[in-house]
């Protein structure tokens, strides 16, 4: 409704009243229920989807945002309720819902095997089209997503931000009135997520109505209007504006912190009236609940000589309020831990260190150290050698040049003991799925050679700490995502190991466990435990005190967070967020790029 | 358990060795998968896997009439292996049936055939056999040839004194071919259910990406390829002794030899075969190529092991490929234990290969594990 009153306070065109007359909604959702056995998955919501809009279909993991995906494009018959998308019924119009939508999945249904034509083709074929017929299209199709030069390329060896723009073009080659992408920005870079940004705007500019589900809550804040999703309920629906704008006044940034940012930012926490708070580079920025008046954060900033300004309130504050904030600031994994001694300073570092797969170099010539008790962040695009860098360092990967070391080991040749000086915990938290969540506790604290009662006492720690006792019989992989996260912790760290390999750990999990995560890094790291971590999200990157960004298999800038940011300042972006500085540092390395080579070809 | 296996390894390894029987057994349904399926096999495949003819049919194109061809045609019908007689009263018919597979051999008896033995000449009958089904054709003709022996011993009966030869079989009589095909299938059972097994445990575990976590744990090759053999040693052994136990006892094969010799050849012919699926697996980077590769090399395994065919009439390089075949050695032990009570000695013989190849490809795969790290 409240988008109706909108339409008509605003100029009335005669655009307005031509949509209004054909019934003008892309989707009408009406009290909508979707049970999986136990589980209720929607929980009886009623919603409009726009025509000429981005829709966000935001929340957390495990919201209903991919049932609900799922029921619009008639793959899911709901339980009760109806549906109807560009005025079709789902359910009994099903065969026409196919013509009139778009639908990529979550990982869209891409042939490996296949050339990015030969995919593009597929799906012509398969949408009826005779694909000779159609050469305009593929042409304007590789043309806006720009994979023109890359159409014989198999789709397995694209990156994901390609991969993800080959699967949009496949998901609009009917030229469908309704776009449903589900999580279309998953492990797709911030460059290539600009990209899907640009196109997805001259799509709804074109009058298509494009419904974009995600977890990232910084893309809410980009869409026209959101659907907020909880526990399969429906907790906002409006312009994220409306949203934010409730939570006016109660955002706040403690500056020039220093050095003690994760300790104040624990503090902060564990102030009754602040409800969320993150770490900023060098800032601690707060939100306060609501009606909270701002007297004990004003004392804290005072006790640690910190200055405190208000700040815009931003779209993800609005969510931790509207969830009732987020976990305190202490972690009871970090209490228990004594602080780490460790013989030198550095803790890890790698020199000169390259790996080539034949032709192809993967990471060239990086060389960095971190210091005892650093959170170290490795950041870049996907395929720029992050991975590869980290598991050189575990010694999972025989460098080709250069050599790296955990606390003075080279780990590929190092004895059991010195390996138990590094917790490792894998991308998409591989954990034991034949085995029970108790069973995986088990064999994490064994393989590590702990026995008797320390064992006994390490699991029920974790346990306890982690509130695992609900499913230790059960499997991992039914595990919420964020249970996963916290498993996967958990056996990391059952040896207590002085220095910690993340890799993308929070990848695809909710902003509320995320939050509970860095507590215990924060923690962990404030007793001295050396953090490594790559991660995608970029607003992580403000907790590390260092950031290696890599792209291309290089080392392209290697610096402090807020250091990272000063250097994007422009008019464009006064107060740059880390997402603008890596675009700045990308583009500016692709300017180096060029002038290298315009200079070779000069010689 | 557990605290058994403590006594004997550190806690690293029991902690995987726990894990690995778990993965395996933790799942009823895999449970079922690991145990069933091959004692179904065991039970389909000795009734399958036979070379005896049975339930023949054979075409008679009798021109002669006489006593001799009567009798002849009568001990024929009357064999166990015959189904059933045609009688065919001209070429045409005898081929069509024979085209139609519907006899696997016909008899064409010519018009003089009864004078000629009166006469005392030799009475000549033409077998025509279909060649499509060669082996069992051979096998038809030589039953065919021991009933004419029979017929032509009654006429020499009636004229000579005879002085026919005995053929005695050692070791099984009266050549049951099951007592042959039993013990065989049970190793050939067991090979693979431990190739299948060893051959997905590592690659599962790189497609999980559990098996990186494995690396950067204080734990060794050595042990983690040591936990890796454990849990198909434990099954194959158990699987292995209950299809011993159901040759001798639902089957009835005479079971001659020492059980504790063949116990500890049974183990060490399973470490052989893990020692295989290891190395399949330490170099494959999915379960579908590990899968790939235990086929690749466990059918021809199965078809060089002296099974189906004797090695010795293979060619004398690939003679000297299956000694490198653990089935190769294992069948002749478990059916000289079976069968004819074979010496400690003889298995010994048999047994030193299997530690070669469970030795050599145990060590393979630790070494592809190590180089995987490139």
């Amino acid at each position: 409704m409240s988008n109706v009153n909108h339409v008509m306070s605003t100029a009335i065109t005669s655009d307005v009243f031509r949509r209004l007359g054909k019934n003008n909604a892309a989707v009408v959702i009406e009290d909508v229920v979707k049970r999986f056995g136990e589980v209720q998955a929607l929980n009886g919501f009623s919603a409009e989807i726009q025509y000429g809009r981005l829709t966000g279909l935001v929340g957390p993991d495990g919201a209903g945002k991919t049932t609900l995906m799922r029921i619009m494009t008639g793959l899911l018959v709901p339980n009760s309720g109806r549906v109807t998308l560009a005025g079709f019924d789902v359910v009994d119009d099903n065969e026409a819902i196919h013509i009139v939508s778009g639908y990529m999945p979550q990982r869209f249904g891409l042939y490996e095997d296949l050339s990015v034509m030969e995919n593009m083709r597929l799906y012509a074929q398969l949408r009826g089209m005779d694909a000779d017929q159609h050469g305009d299209i593929f042409d304007s199709l590789l043309d806006f997503t720009r994979l023109g030069p890359f159409t014989k390329r198999l789709a397995g060896k694209l990156s994901g931000g390609m991969k993800q723009k080959l699967g949009l073009a496949c998901a609009l080659m009917a030229k469908p009135k309704v776009l449903l992408l589900d999580e279309p920005s998953v492990g797709v870079d911030p460059v290539s997520r600009q990209d899907l940004w640009r196109m997805v705007q001259e799509l709804t500019d074109d009058g298509m109505a494009v419904v974009w589900s995600t977890a990232y809550l910084d893309e809410a804040e980009r869409c026209q209007s959101v659907l907020l999703l909880n526990e399969g309920k429906l907790e906002f629906n409006g312009p994220p504006q409306e949203l934010t704008d409730q939570i006016k006044e109660r955002s706040y940034r403690l500056e020039q912190v220093g050095t003690e940012r994760r300790a104040v930012l624990s503090k902060a926490l564990n102030l009754a009236s602040v409800g969320d708070g993150v770490i900023q580079g060098d800032a601690v920025r707060v939100v306060l609940r609501e009606d909270a008046n701002t007297r004990e954060i004003k004392a804290l900033a005072d006790d640690v000589g910190a200055s405190l300004t208000l700040v815009q309130p931003r779209f993800e504050d609005a969510f931790i309020d509207l969830l009732g904030g987020g976990p305190g600031g202490t972690s009871a994994l970090a209490e228990r831990i004594d602080a780490v001694e460790l013989g030198s300073d550095v803790a890890v570092s790698c020199r000169n260190l390259t790996k080539r797969f034949g032709d192809f170099t993967a990471t060239d010539d990086v060389s960095f150290e971190v210091q005892k008790g650093e959170i170290f962040g490795l950041l870049g695009p996907n395929g720029a050698g992050k991975s590869t860098t980290f598991k050189m360092l575990c010694g999972l990967l025989k460098p080709t040049e250069g050599e790296a070391q955990v606390v003075g080991h080279d780990l590929r040749y190092a004895t059991g003991s010195a390996k138990s000086q590094l917790g490792y915990m894998a991308q998409k938290f591989s954990l034991y799925g034949l085995l029970s969540v108790q069973q995986n506790l088990e064999f994490s604290a064994g393989v590590y050679g702990l026995e008797g009662d320390i064992k006994r006492q390490r699991i029920d720690e974790m346990i306890n700490t982690f509130d695992l006792s609900q499913y230790l019989s059960t499997s991992p992989d039914s595990l919420p995502l964020g249970y996963k996260q916290r498993l996967a912790l958990a056996c990391a760290l059952m040896h207590r190991p002085p220095v910690l390999f993340l890799d993308e750990p929070t990848s695809g999990v909710d902003p509320i466990t995320r939050r509970e995560f860095w507590t215990h890094i924060n923690g962990l790291a404030r007793k001295g435990v050396t953090i490594m971590v790559t991660t995608h999200f970029m607003d992580e990157a403000e907790y590390c005190d260092r950031v290696a960004m890599m792209y291309r298999a290089r080392l392209i800038a290697l610096d402090t967070p807020d250091a990272l940011k000063q250097g994007a300042v422009n008019e464009k972006h006064p107060d740059p967020t880390m997402e603008d500085a890596f675009i700045h540092l990308v583009e500016s390395a692709q300017l180096d790029d060029e002038a290298r080579r315009d200079a070779k070809a000069a010689v | 358990m557990r605290r058994f296996l403590n006594l004997f390894v550190n806690a690293r390894l029991s902690a995987q060795i726990v894990k690995e029987l778990l993965s395996i057994l933790r799942d009823p349904r895999s449970r079922i998968i690991v145990f069933v399926p091959p004692l179904m096999q065991l039970l389909i495949f000795t009734f399958a896997t036979t070379l005896e003819v049975r339930n023949a049919d054979i075409a008679v194109y009798d021109r002669d009439a006489g006593h001799w061809s009567h009798e002849l045609v009568a001990r024929i019908d009357a064999a166990d292996f015959v189904n059933e007689i045609h009688t065919v009263h001209s070429p045409e018919a005898l081929r069509d049936l024979i085209d139609r597979r519907a006899v696997i051999a016909a008899l064409n008896i010519g018009p003089e055939f009864s004078r000629d033995i009166a006469a005392g000449k030799v009475g000549t009958v033409q077998v025509i056999v279909d060649g499509r089904r060669s082996n069992a054709g051979q096998i038809t003709v030589g039953y065919l040839n021991t009933i004419a022996a029979g017929v032509s011993a009654a006429i020499q009966r009636d004229t000579v004194h005879a002085n026919p030869v005995a053929v005695r079989h050692w070791f099984n009589p009266n050549l049951i071919y099951r007592w042959f095909v039993v013990p065989a299938l049970s190793g050939i059972l067991v090979f693979f259910s431990a190739l299948m097994i060893t051959s997905l445990s590592i690659s599962r575990e790189r497609e999980l990406g559990t098996f990186d976590q494995l690396l950067v744990s204080p734990t060794t090759t050595f042990e983690i390829i040591v936990a890796k053999t454990m849990p198909a040693l434990a099954i194959g052994l158990v699987l292995g002794l209950m299809m011993i136990v159901a040759a001798a006892f639902v089957f009835r094969v005479p079971f001659e030899g020492s059980f504790w010799l063949l116990m500890p050849s049974l183990l060490l012919f399973i470490l052989s075969v893990v020692g295989i699926g290891l190395m399949i697996s330490s170099v494959s980077a999915t379960q579908q190529q590990a899968i790939l590769g235990a086929f690749a090399i466990g059918v021809p395994a199965v078809l060089m092991s002296g099974f189906a065919t004797p090695v010795e009439n293979m060619p004398t390089l690939l003679q000297w490929l299956a000694e490198a075949i653990p089935l190769k050695h294992f069948l002749v032990i478990v059916e000289g234990t079976f069968l004819k009570a074979m010496p400690a000695s003889d298995i010994i013989a048999n047994t030193w290969p299997l530690v070669i190849i469970a030795l050599v490809t145990l060590s393979m795969a630790v070494v592809f594990v190590r180089s995987r790290l490139e």
